[in-house]
């Protein structure tokens, strides 16, 4: 039976902060993952190079090489504990004989780590949805999908603390919509074939996690929300466009939860502030320490609420100092240090406040992670329960939100950005409330070359 | 009276409905539809180019400015024969082998497109063989290839190589592009052009058409 979340997971502003949550997560190692401490949540990956049976080894070398010397630096600097993700390039979750190696290689450093340093990590295990390497995507069935359960499985088995995934359900038709900055077709991609899909995936995950002792921590919206993020820095779609589908990608990361996924939320899903609000699980967030893997006007805020604070990527090369994933190491310590440090000093709260204040008036889509925004908004989502309905409430609200904001003049704005906002709004206003009547709706606009209505139960 | 300027500008306003009106008024009135294709429909899109360059213009503003001028060839087209299409010579694109990213690629395709090319759009997850394929069928001037992961950028190489066992390496201009990608990484696998944004990439396309067209390269 899927949860349903009636009523948001805090009574006071004040209480959500960083570091603690209502309900914690503890992993196998004893960390509580929002039992007050943040945690650094280092990731890593591979320089430019091919994966084969050949080269195989070669990788092998490189991901022993990191896990050995990110926690050897992570143990000098006292670090409380790490979470380690390990998010698999395609050919590790292609071929799960990789994926799983290079897990266990992982597995095999924390435990060394333990031993040597008696440091206390945990390790997330991300694989990737290959479902669309079919085109159009076979969501509920066929090799694709099965391959990559087979990666999860082993994983759990061999020791893996969680389960996370990019899933991309929808994404085929939500690609079309950020480039024509069209809401009702994102709203359609978002709230019916991407709520659709996490129900089927999610459903899932959780019961592979169950049968073998992981958690299933949860979603990301990166194939959604971050492309319109990293398509609006670099100019392409307005940025109130991307603040919008930031918001309108909540419901569907929701789905993760009211099937079960108890956090800490993907690092790359920035919309973790609103599923905390709502969930009362820990999240994991990624912002100025993960400018080595892309650029976001977001750097500070993003800690705000955040209970591991991720570099999301960083390549096996050397720098002045030192090899990149060591030197993100370091900085995420650094970070997290301070974040803790005012906690223990009893000024969280006013931290949380500078960082949040330092980027909220400078961008929409900084605005739209305010506490008291995402409070607001998330109080008003948790009234109904119909995902579809939730998606569109999303969008609206947040329209409304941002006019109301850049008319009082709390937040930076583009002069073309109020045009955006009128045209979302009264794009939106046309949606009707019936995801049937809806579908037919959009029947006419939908390139039904890209998608097949029935793997999303439509 | 209409006029081509018109045309130009309704192109510039993404006017699906006006465009229709102007060039079928046009052409009522005996203007030459090479006239209209040159000197009004791909004028506009010529004037959206620098606008979007310099960040006046969003993405999906161009495209509904694309959607125009292509709404407009539709009227056009059926007077002309196809070699009297003007192109400015055909380009093959693909996302390469095991990359399922294809923003960036999608966006080169509509920018090449509206600036005068004629283009092939392979898709995703393009395999070497793949590539070699289409340039032997559709002998294409130019072949650009998207890789987004450090993984992939590899494929690159191996198509390039592919394309070089095949024997038609040496008839193409070769271009690449994506995140990992660097120009430093387009020199050393032999590519011939390597651009970081779709505005620049066509702007590399005309200058690698103005060296394949001139008298040198001819007579080479
Ligand atoms: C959006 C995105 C996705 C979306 C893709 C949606 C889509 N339909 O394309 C989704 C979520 C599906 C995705 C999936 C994955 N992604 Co991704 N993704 C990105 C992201 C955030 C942005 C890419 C983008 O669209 N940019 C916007 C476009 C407009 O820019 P662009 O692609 O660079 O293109 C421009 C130029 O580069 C140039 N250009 C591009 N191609 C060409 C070609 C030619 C010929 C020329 C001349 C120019 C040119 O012109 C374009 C227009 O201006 C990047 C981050 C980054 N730094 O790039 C990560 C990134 C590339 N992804 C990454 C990863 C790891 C993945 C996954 C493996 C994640 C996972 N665990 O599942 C999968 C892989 C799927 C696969 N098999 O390919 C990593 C790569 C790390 C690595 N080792 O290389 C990155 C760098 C993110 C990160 N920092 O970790 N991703």
């Amino acid at each position: 039976m899927a949860k349903k979340f009636t009523k948001v997971a805090y009574t006071n502003l004040d209480d959500f902060v960083y570091g603690s949550c209502p309900n914690p997560v503890t992993t196998k190692s004893g960390m509580v993952i929002g039992g007050g401490v943040v945690y650094p949540e280092i990731n890593f990956t591979l320089p430019g190079m091919d994966i084969n049976d050949v080269t195989m080894p070669k990788a092998a070398t490189i991901y022993s090489n990191i896990i050995e010397g990110v926690l050897k630096r992570a143990a000098e600097l006292y670090a409380p504990g790490v979470l380690i993700e390990f998010e698999t390039l395609p050919d590790f979750t292609e071929h799960p004989k990789y994926g799983i190696e290079v897990n266990r290689i992982l597995l095999n450093g924390m435990k060394e780590a333990s031993e040597k340093y008696g440091l206390k990590t945990a390790i997330r295990t991300t694989p990737n949805d290959l479902r669309e390497f079919s085109r159009p995507p076979i969501m509920r069935s066929g090799k694709y999908w099965e391959t990559m359960l087979e990666l999860y499985e082993q994983c759990a088995k061999d020791g893996s603390d969680f389960f996370s995934i990019e899933s991309t359900g929808g994404k085929e038709i939500h690609d079309s919509a950020l480039v024509k900055a069209d809401i009702r077709l994102a709203i359609f991609a978002l709230g019916i074939l991407g709520c659709n899909d996490m129900e089927f995936l999610w459903k899932h995950l959780v019961d592979l996690s169950n049968a073998n002792s992981c958690f299933a921590a949860g979603d990301s919206s990166c194939g959604f929300a971050n492309t319109a993020m990293v398509l609006a820095e670099k100019g392409f779609i307005p940025h109130v466009f991307a603040a919008v589908i930031r918001v309108t990608a909540v419901p569907r990361a929701l789905v993760a939860f009211e099937q079960g996924a108890v956090g800490p939320s993907k690092d790359c899903a920035y919309e973790g502030p609103y599923l905390k609000a709502i969930t009362g699980s820990p999240i994991s967030m990624e912002g100025k320490t993960a400018a080595c893997a892309h650029l976001s006007p977001v750097g500070n805020i993003a800690a705000a609420v955040a209970d591991t604070w991720s570099n999301e990527s960083v390549q096996q090369v050397k720098l002045l100092s030192e090899m990149a994933p060591i030197v993100s190491m370091e900085q995420l310590i650094y970070d997290c240090r301070l974040m803790n440090a005012a906690t223990v000093n009893g000024q969280q709260l006013m931290f949380r406040d500078l960082l949040v204040r330092s980027d909220s008036a400078l961008d929409v889509q900084a605005y739209v992670l305010r506490p008291d925004v995402v409070m607001r908004i998330s109080t008003e989502l948790v009234k109904t329960q119909d995902n579809f309905l939730r998606t569109k409430l999303a969008a609206q609200l947040t329209v409304a939100e941002l006019k109301k904001a850049i008319i009082e003049g709390k937040v930076k704005s583009d002069k073309r950005d109020m045009k955006w906002l009128d045209k979302m709004e009264k794009a939106i206003e046309t949606i009707p409330d019936d995801p049937q009547e809806f579908y037919n709706e959009m029947k006419s606009v939908l390139d039904m070359d890209k998608f097949i209505p029935s793997e999303y139960g439509i | 009276m209409a006029t081509l300027k018109d045309v130009s500008q309704c192109v510039l306003d993404g006017d699906l409905d006006e465009i229709k009106v102007l060039v079928q008024a046009l052409i009522d009135d005996g203007t030459d539809p090479i006239a209209i294709i040159n000197d009004g429909l791909i004028a506009g899109m010529n004037i959206v180019a620098p606008l979007f360059k310099s960040g006046e213009m969003f993405v999906p503003e161009v495209m509904e400015s694309a959607d125009t001028m292509n709404e407009g060839m539709k009227l056009v087209k059926p007077l002309i024969t196809d070699e009297d299409i003007p192109s400015k010579g055909k380009i093959i694109i693909g996302t390469v082998n095991g990359d399922l990213h294809d923003i960036g690629k999608n966006l080169l395709v509509m920018m090449m497109e509206s600036r005068g090319y004629t283009v092939i759009d392979l898709g995703v997850d393009v395999k070497e063989e793949a590539f070699s394929a289409a340039v032997k069928e559709h002998q294409p001037n130019i072949v650009g290839m998207s890789s987004l992961l450090t993984t992939t950028m590899m494929k690159i190489e191996s198509t390039i190589k592919q394309l070089v066992a095949d024997g038609v390496r040496n008839q193409v201009k070769i271009i690449i592009g994506g995140a990992p990608v660097t120009q430093e990484f387009a020199d050393d696998i032999g590519a011939d052009g390597y651009s970081d944004d779709a505005s620049t990439a066509v702007e590399l396309c005309d200058l690698m058409m103005s060296e394949q067209n001139s008298p040198e390269e001819l007579s080479a």
